[in-house]
C-alpha cells in the first residue's frame, strides 16, 4: 500500500533523509519511530504530498507516485496533522462539511459520510460545538473524522497522540485499531512515544535521516538477548571500563548511566554490586524496550 | 466541474462565516480610516478630497487583514488540509481571494454610508456602479495581499512589506494629493501606481473631483491588474516545492 524506495531528501546541504526503503502492506499499522529531527516529519511531508523529495528515489502511496501523481495520491490518503488543521471558529459539523467539499463530496452522500465518521469517532453529540471549545483529545478525533470522509485507503498520522493525556491517548489508539479492523484502513503513523510504537504491527527506527532498524516490535526487542541492566554512578566511564575488564562485557555509557545487555540480569546485578562496592549509586533491571533497541543501534536516546 | 467550484465556494463561505462570528473586526477595519478621514478632512476643510483615499484605505486594511491569515493558516490551520486535498490549487486561490475580497467589499460599503458627509449626492442606480467599483478594488487589493503573503514565512515580514510598499503606494495614489499638483518623479510614480487608478475610478463614480486618469483607463488598469494578480497567485500556489508548503 506504501512503497518507499531509496528516498533521499536534502534541505540545502543538510541531509534529512538518506536512502530510505520500506514497504507497508494493506491493513497494517506501521510506525515511524525516532527522536525529533530524525527525519520522521520530512518523510511524512513527502508521503502526504506537501513537498517533493529533492535527492532522488521515489515513494508510492496506494499505487501512485507522490511526486508525479500527487492528485491521485491525495484522493486515496487521509492526513491527520500534528498541528491542528481545524478551523476553530467553525463547528465540528462545519469543519467536516468544508473538508467534504474539498473532496468534491456534497448532498446526501456527504451527509451520510459525516454521520458515519462522527459516529465512529464518538462525536455525534458534539456536532454543533465550536472546535475552539473542544478538548485536545476531541479535536484530534475531529481531525481523524475529517481525514476519513473520502474513505481513504491509507491514513497518515503525524504525532497524533502528542499533547494528549494518557486516557485520551488510549482512547485514540482504540479508535485507530477499530479503523484498521473494521474498515481495513492502512495506517502509517509517526511517533516518539514508545507505548504507541509498541502497538504498531511493524516499525522503522529513524535516526539522523537513516533507518537504523525495522521489524515487528517483538523482533526488534529480541535483538537484545536477555535483560537490560542500568547502573547509575558518579564515574560512569571508569565503571564501564572495570565491567569490561572483570566480566568481559561491552556496555554503553549515556546520560550518567551504564547500560549492559545480559541474560539472567538478576545474577549479574548481585555480582556487579559486590565487585565494586560503593561505586554504584543505583541499579535497575528491565526487559528490553524499543528505547533499548534504539540506544543499542544509535547510542542515542529517543526522547 | 463541481470538484473545482465546490472547494472554491466552501472557502469563500468559510471566510464569511468566520467574519460574521468576529464582528468586532469590522470596527477595527473601518474605524481607523474613518478617524483619519475626519481629522484630515475637517482640518483642511475638504472632506470630499480625501474621501476616496480613506475608502481605499478601509478596503486595503481589510484585504491585508484577511490575507495575512494565510501565513498562519498554512503552517497551522485549515489551509493544511486544503494543500493535501485533491481540490485544484487554483480553486483554492479563487475561493480565498473572492472570500477576502467580499469581506473587504462589505467593509468598503459600510464606509460608503458616510459618503453624504463628503457631499456626495448620487442616485440609487449610481450606487450600484460605485459598489461595483469598490468590489473591483477589493479584489485587486486582496490579490496583492495574497501574492505577498504566499511566500512569507512570518507575519512580521508581511508588516514590513506593508509599511515599505503598501502604505507608500497608498500615499502616492491620489489619496492625499491629486496627480495634477504632484511634482517631478512623484508624479511619475503616480502614473505607474495601480492604486492611482483605483482612486480615480472611485472619484469618477462618486462624482468627486480629481478623477484623473480617465474613467475607462482607470477601469481597465484596475481590472487588468486584479486579473494579473489572480493569475500570479494561481501559479504560485500550483508550484511543486522541495521545501515544505507548511
Amino acid at each position: 500500500m506504501i512503497e518507499v524506495q531509496d528516498l533521499t531528501h536534502r534541505y540545502g546541504d543538510r541531509i534529512a533523509l538518506s536512502q530510505i526503503n520500506f514497504a507497508v502492506k494493506q491493513g497494517e499499522v506501521f510506525g515511524l519511530l525516532g527522536p525529533n529531527g530524525g527525519g520522521k516529519s520530512t518523510l511524512f511531508r513527502i508521503l502526504s504530498t506537501m513537498m517533493v523529495p529533492s535527492g532522488g528515489g521515489r515513494a508510492l502511496v496506494a499505487g501512485h507516485d507522490v511526486e508525479r501523481e500527487p492528485a491521485a495520491v491525495r484522493r486515496h490518503v487521509g492526513v491527520v496533522f500534528q498541528t491542528q488543521s481545524l478551523d476553530k471558529a467553525l463547528t465540528v459539523e462545519e469543519n467536516l462539511r468544508s473538508q467534504g467539499h474539498l473532496h468534491g463530496l456534497s448532498g446526501a452522500v456527504l451527509r451520510e459520510r459525516m454521520e458515519h465518521a462522527m459516529q465512529q469517532l464518538g462525536l455525534s453529540d458534539r456536532r454543533k460545538d465550536l472546535v475552539d471549545t473542544l478538548s485536545g483529545g476531541l479535536r484530534r478525533r475531529v481531525e481523524i473524522a475529517k481525514a476519513l470522509l473520502h474513505r481513504p485507503q491509507v491514513l497518515l498520522m503525524d504525532e497524533a497522540s502528542t499533547g494528549l493525556d494518557p486516557a485520551a491517548r488510549r482512547d485514540l489508539s482504540r479508535h485507530v485499531e477499530d479503523l484498521r479492523s473494521k474498515e481495513g484502513v492502512t495506517i502509517l503513523l509517526t511517533t516518539h512515544i514508545l507505548e504507541e510504537a509498541d502497538r504498531c504491527d511493524r516499525l522503522v527506527l529513524l535516526h539522523q535521516g537513516r533507518i537504523v532498524a525495522q521489524g515487528t516490535p517483538g523482533e526488534l526487542r529480541s535483538r537484545i538477548g536477555g535483560d537490560v541492566v542500568v547502573l547509575e554512578a558518579d564515574d560512569t566511564a571508569s565503571l564501564a571500563q572495570r565491567i569490561e575488564q572483570r566480566f568481559g562485557l561491552a556496555s554503553k555509557v549515556m546520560d550518567g548511566q551504564v547500560r549492559v545487555e545480559i541474560e539472567n540480569g538478576h545474577r549479574f546485578i548481585t555480582e556487579v554490586v559486590e565487585a565494586f562496592p560503593g561505586a554504584i549509586d543505583s541499579v535497575g533491571l528491565h526487559k528490553p524496550t524499543l528505547e533499548d533497541v534504539f540506544v543499542r543501534e544509535t547510542g542515542a536516546s529517543i526522547e | 466541474m463541481s470538484s473545482f467550484f465546490l472547494p472554491a465556494a466552501t472557502l469563500w463561505q468559510r471566510e464569511l462565516v468566520r467574519f460574521w462570528r468576529q464582528k468586532s473586526r469590522v470596527l477595527g477595519v473601518v474605524a481607523s480610516p474613518l478617524v483619519f478621514w475626519l481629522l484630515i478632512g475637517y482640518g483642511s476643510n475638504d472632506l470630499a478630497r480625501f474621501y476616496s483615499g480613506a475608502l481605499v484605505l478601509t478596503v486595503m486594511f481589510s484585504a491585508i487583514f484577511s490575507t495575512i491569515s494565510i501565513i498562519e493558516d498554512r503552517r497551522e490551520g485549515f489551509l493544511l488540509s486544503m494543500l493535501v486535498s485533491p481540490a485544484p490549487r487554483t480553486s483554492m486561490v479563487l475561493g480565498k481571494i473572492l472570500g477576502a475580497a467580499t469581506l473587504a467589499w462589505i467593509q468598503g460599503l459600510i464606509f460608503l454610508a458616510f459618503a453624504p458627509l463628503a457631499g456626495v449626492r448620487i442616485t440609487l442606480p449610481e450606487i450600484a456602479v460605485v459598489a461595483g467599483a469598490v468590489f473591483l478594488i477589493s479584489f485587486t487589493l486582496t490579490g496583492m495581499g495574497f501574492v505577498i503573503a504566499w511566500k512569507m514565512d512570518s507575519t512580521s515580514g508581511f508588516h514590513a512589506i506593508m509599511n515599505l510598499l503598501l502604505v507608500p503606494m497608498w500615499m502616492v495614489s491620489g489619496a492625499l494629493f491629486p496627480m495634477a499638483t504632484a511634482h517631478g518623479w512623484v508624479r511619475a510614480l503616480m502614473w505607474v501606481n495601480p492604486l492611482t487608478y483605483s482612486i480615480s475610478l472611485l472619484n469618477f463614480t462618486l462624482r468627486l473631483p480629481n478623477a484623473t486618469p480617465g474613467a475607462w483607463e482607470s477601469l481597465v488598469v484596475t481590472a487588468g491588474f486584479g486579473l494579473l494578480l489572480l493569475l500570479i497567485s494561481g501559479m504560485m500556489a500550483a508550484q511543486k516545492s522541495t521545501r515544505s508548503a507548511a
